[in-house]
């Protein structure tokens, strides 16, 4: 069991490794960056693009449920204001990015698993390598890249809408008024804060992308074998994200930022 | 004789405890189609993919192009690749492009040529197997012998000079197996091309083979001519060619312990 373990995960590393050093003649240099750059493009747009609408519905609601939340503390003391604070500084350094990437994990990283899971189902895998080329640089990099930078990108985009969903909360039924929400924010929100959480996004949108396509490579068994790599794609990666960002927020809070 | 294309040198190869290979060997010569017979999970296919290099040997070496398959670089084993068209069972398209795309990539992956070039490079394959009308359609939208003349059209796109056939007309109709077949012995007539044809499909292995081998428990245990195969009178051969249920092909059908096994006694 603890070999086995291990296996997996020295297999892991590998693929991993084998990823980033592919990166360069994915993109930039190599014949087979006519392809990669189209590839990655397409993957951003397939990955990315078609998330929006879930992470900002999603992420509307945690601003408003976090507002709601701490409003009645905060009445208690009288400053009710400072919830824009909360929202703001707990959106930026941690719920953008944890739940931008656990919403990913179910919209890309399911679909990444069972996409490559399907190609190693039908051969198609196998059909790459018999034409000399490489599964490795032609389907991962570009899945993994894309995840990454958008990943970024939705991160941005959902802290500010939990931000707007606090503040349409606070506006509404906490009587809070824009500019001093937004005085409130500005003033919480140092350029480390919004750091942070970019650099959490990043690494969240590395797991999504290695594990979605490890987990899919390795499909065994048909259908059944495609069904228990989504799933186990889905459970792994949530586990991996919030172990790591704990990690981080350690290391963060540890140096000082 | 030349020398051989594909060398395969007393290759063994073990899957738990299923012996696939038992020290086998065979020489492949240029020019040549050979076909290779044998029954389900005789490892046939396993057999092709081992002279790509997707499968490792236990034991022995194959020899391509002058090389050891096991001990070649990435590099090499890369160029090796390229020099071989595949067929697969399926087709093996990229379900996820079209069929001019799926043609289309290798070219784009592995050479410099202009788009227009490329191009128009797929539309005289796609018409060399009958499908240059359905060059925007998915893979989805293909019966299954359009996946696999497709397949075949995206294996000619590099100019192979040899091929590989997993089994090219299994599970099609008679009229598209015959069209297959009868791509396959052009390719050979025009091109001259080695081919290396997997399938347990007597009407087709006839219909293309220049020399054929059977393939049983782990080993060649006929390789002849054609017409020495139909001429035979080895149990084995006749077993195979005529279809008999009974004979030494025949799984045992593993009367030792039965009564003990449904008793479940100790």
């Amino acid at each position: 069991m603890f070999r086995q373990a291990i296996e997996v995960l020295g297999d892991f590393g590998l693929m991993l490794y084998r990823a980033l050093a592919a990166i360069h003649e994915s993109l930039v240099g190599g014949r087979g960056s006519r392809i990669g750059r189209a590839n990655l493009w397409w993957q951003m747009n397939r990955v990315g693009i078609s998330s929006i609408p879930i992470v900002c519905l999603v992420l509307f609601c945690i601003g408003a449920i976090l507002e709601l939340q701490m409003a009645k503390p905060l009445a208690n003391f009288g400053v009710v204001p400072l919830t824009a604070d909360i929202v703001s500084l707990a959106t930026f350094r941690e719920l953008g990015p944890l739940v931008s990437a656990v919403v990913l994990t179910g919209f890309g990283g399911a679909a990444i698993a069972a996409e490559l899971g399907t190609m190693v189902v039908g051969e198609e895998i196998e059909a790459l390598e018999a034409q000399a080329i490489d599964p490795i640089r032609f389907l991962v990099v570009p899945r993994v890249l894309a995840t990454i930078i958008m990943l970024v990108c939705l991160t941005v985009l959902g802290d500010l809408v939990a931000v707007f969903g606090g503040m349409t909360v606070g506006f509404f039924w906490l009587g809070i008024g824009v500019r001093q929400y937004l005085a409130h924010s500005r003033e919480m929100l140092h350029v480390q804060d919004f750091v942070t959480g970019l650099i959490k996004a990043g690494v969240f949108g590395l797991l999504i992308s290695s594990i979605a396509c490890f987990m899919g490579l390795r499909v065994k068994g048909g259908a059944e074998g495609v069904g228990l790599a989504t799933s186990r794609t889905v459970v792994y990666t949530i586990v991996a994200l919030i172990l790591v960002d704990l990690l981080f927020t350690a290391a963060f809070f540890y140096l000082g930022f | 004789m030349d020398d051989p294309v594909i060398a395969i040198k007393n290759i063994t190869k073990r899957f738990g405890d299923r012996v696939i290979f038992d020290r086998l060997s065979l020489d492949i010569y240029p020019g040549q189609t050979l076909v290779i017979m044998g029954g389900s999970g005789s490892g046939k296919s396993t057999l092709l993919r081992a002279m790509m290099g997707q499968v490792p040997l236990d034991g022995g070496e194959i020899i391509a192009g002058g090389r050891s398959i096991g001990s070649m670089t990435e590099p090499q084993l890369m160029d090796w690749r390229k020099s071989v068209g595949f067929l697969f069972q399926s087709g093996a398209l990229f379900n996820s492009m079209t069929v001019a795309d799926n043609l289309a990539l290798t070219m784009r992956e592995h050479s410099d040529l202009a788009e227009s070039t490329i191009q128009i490079m797929v539309k005289i394959y796609l018409q060399m197997v009958g499908l240059r009308q359905h060059l925007n359609k998915m893979p989805a939208e293909l019966s299954g012998g359009m996946k696999k003349r497709a397949g075949l059209a995206r294996a000619l796109m590099m100019q192979p000079q040899i091929f590989f056939y997993d089994e090219p007309t299994a599970g099609l109709d008679p009229v598209s197996s015959a069209q297959i077949d009868t791509l396959i012995a052009d390719l050979h007539r025009k091109l001259r091309v080695t081919s290396v044809v997997v399938t347990h499909e007597i009407k087709s292995a006839f219909r293309v083979a220049d020399r054929m081998a059977l393939l049983h428990n782990g080993k060649f245990v006929v390789v002849g001519a054609p017409d020495e195969f139909r001429s035979s009178k080895d149990p084995l051969i006749r077993q195979f060619i005529d279809g008999l249920s009974v004979g030494p092909l025949s799984d045992p059908r593993g009367h030792e312990d039965y009564e003990k096994d449904i008793l479940q006694l100790g």
